[in-house]
């Protein structure tokens, strides 16, 4: 207890230094930059009635997050759908790696700047073109993951699935998926971090309401105050869904 | 009741290695009858697991093959029970559902609650009941291993194939799984194959011993035929001069091949 005290009051220093310094920035060296105060002065209606709808992009920063999240969840899912299956066939079959895994190298270091345009072209609405580019830049954690996964699953396991004759439904749900799963909840967590990144050049470009929505059109209107606030929302959003999934992945790997 | 032996005939196995093809086994011939409990020893390395793991059918031969009943067997069957050398029950599944996992396959027809019922009998049997609900993390290695040869008769196997069994055994739990084996074997006979180094526990337990020469290129050098009357006792054993001399004709074939291997290898 006496320990997590200590270590909660060393954060609390951190954070109040890095708050000093975006003063002393704001204030000596970068004038257009808000100061701490200014930006919460200039933020506190956001913050303090955070579930507010006053107009269609000027809501309170919870609503704007959760429109985000919204959307994040909806492309995440689509990932994860279509990443862990292609993960399976990928680890499972060394044919099926050697032909799609350059493809897969190529296709993962591309920015959703890029995809994004092709979503449009090809959905002609901004929702699934947004929903489409978080789908494509994050499954890769999942596919290469489980991939990893399903080809270190230890020959002692296939051992047994093979002497008992197990059918390949009863082999994936008693050994493969089961062998998996922490590294499928590592795909998982690490594809929803990225989810989670992607969201905001989404919503730049699409200017639906959420937060990068909210974000770039505040920086349009040179609300440079709400440019900080969005930073920190999406910050502190991104911080607490990665502490949920691995609160989740611990929990997996204790039983 | 089964009347035909088990024959493995002109078995060799070849692996493709980075450094070139590598000859395991090669000419390899034996016949096992029915109920018959044999030992394979050998030195360390010299190709039991691979005689093994192609009886199993988890490993294919390069030439030859092994048949069962006029049929060559092509993969593994559930006639065919293994028991591997370290423990490898799922570990996300309990000592029961290990044995459960078994049982459904090999009595798909039975109603769940006797498939149960048959999975707790051999759980009681080899004296793991009381742990049952627990994970096999929670398990001592021999408790594991009990866990896991109940698993391989709750099969109800005609063949039991085990590799280094008590390997990774202190020496007590080794005598008690020992024990435990012989009598199961005693209360359903099956055909039994056991790979070990252990020249004791090849005397104790066994009704023949294959001795194989080193590899690469291993083949049967020696077969004995165990001729202590059963039951045996370890006790009784040391009494009996047979047992030495047994002992004895092993000990010599062993070190006449490792003095061999080493004069090659050299
Ligand atoms: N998959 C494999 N690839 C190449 N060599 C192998 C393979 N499996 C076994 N061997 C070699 O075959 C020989 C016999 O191995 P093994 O059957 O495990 O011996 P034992 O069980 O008697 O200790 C060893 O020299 C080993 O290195
Ligand atoms: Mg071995």
């Amino acid at each position: 207890m006496k320990s997590r005290l200590v270590a909660m009051s060393y954060s609390l220093v951190g954070v109040l230094l890095v708050c000093g310094v975006w003063a002393l920035l704001s204030s000596v060296v970068a004038p257009d930059l808000p100061s701490p105060l200014k930006t919460w002065e200039e933020s506190r209606l956001y913050i303090l009635s955070p579930w507010e709808k006053r107009g269609e992009m000027d809501q309170g920063i919870l609503r704007m997050a959760a429109y985000s999240l919204v959307r994040v969840a909806k492309g995440f899912l689509l990932a994860i759908m279509i990443g862990a299956p292609l993960g399976f066939l990928l680890g499972s079959s060394p044919v099926f790696h050697r032909m799609f895994d350059p493809t897969i190298q190529v296709l993962r270091p591309i920015s959703p700047l890029a995809w994004l345009p092709l979503g449009l072209i090809l959905f002609r609405q901004s929702e699934p073109a947004a929903l489409f580019t978080i789908a494509l830049c994050s499954m890769w954690p999942t596919v290469i993951n489980t991939a990893s996964g399903v080809r270190s699953i230890p020959q002692d396991y296939l051992n047994v699935a093979r002497v008992l004759r197990l059918s390949r439904w009863k082999k994936f749900t008693n050994v493969w998926l089961p062998a998996t799963l922490p590294y499928l909840f590592t795909g998982f967590r690490l594809s929803l971090g990225i989810a989670w990144l992607v969201i905001v050049a989404a919503e730049m470009l699409t200017g639906t309401p959420g937060v990068g929505g909210f974000l770039w059109q505040e920086y349009n209107s040179l609300i440079y105050s709400h440019i900080l606030l969005c930073i920190l929302t999406i910050g502190i959003v991104g911080f607490v869904l990665d502490r949920l999934m691995g609160m989740a992945e611990a929990r997996l790997r204790s039983v | 009741m089964y009347t035909r032996p088990l024959e493995i005939s002109s078995l060799s196995k070849v692996f493709e290695t980075p450094a070139g093809r590598f000859t395991a086994i090669k000419d390899f011939n034996a016949r096992i009858a029915p109920d018959e409990f044999v030992a394979l020893l050998g030195h360390s390395g010299c190709g039991k697991s691979t005689v093994l793991a192609i009886v199993a059918g988890l490993q294919e031969a390069t030439l030859g093959g092994v048949i069962i009943d006029g049929t060559e067997i092509s993969g593994p069957g559930l006639d065919r029970a293994l028991v591997f050398q370290s423990p490898s029950l799922l570990p996300w599944m309990s000592a029961l559902d290990n044995v459960l996992l078994a049982v459904r396959q090999s009595h798909p027809k039975l109603p769940l609650s006797a498939q149960r019922d048959l999975a707790v009998r051999y759980l009681n049997l080899v004296g793991a009941g009381e742990y049952m609900r627990q994970m096999p993390a929670e398990l001592s290695q021999g408790t594991q291993q009990r866990v896991a040869i109940a698993r391989a008769f709750s099969q109800e196997p005609r063949f039991l194939l085990l590799d280094e069994p008590f390997g990774m055994l202190d020496s007590m739990t080794r005598a008690d799984l020992q024990d435990l084996l012989l009598r199961l074997w005693r209360q359903s006979p099956k055909t039994v194959l056991l790979v070990t180094h252990d020249v004791d526990e090849a005397l104790y337990l066994c009704d023949r011993i294959i001795l194989m020469t080193d590899g690469p290129e291993a083949r049967v050098g020696m077969d004995l035929r165990v001729t202590l009357a059963r039951p045996r006792s370890r006790q009784g054993l040391l009494d009996d001069p047979e047992y030495f001399r047994l002992r004895g004709v092993v000990f010599k074939y062993l070190e006449l091949h490792s003095r061999q291997f080493r004069k090659e290898a050299a």
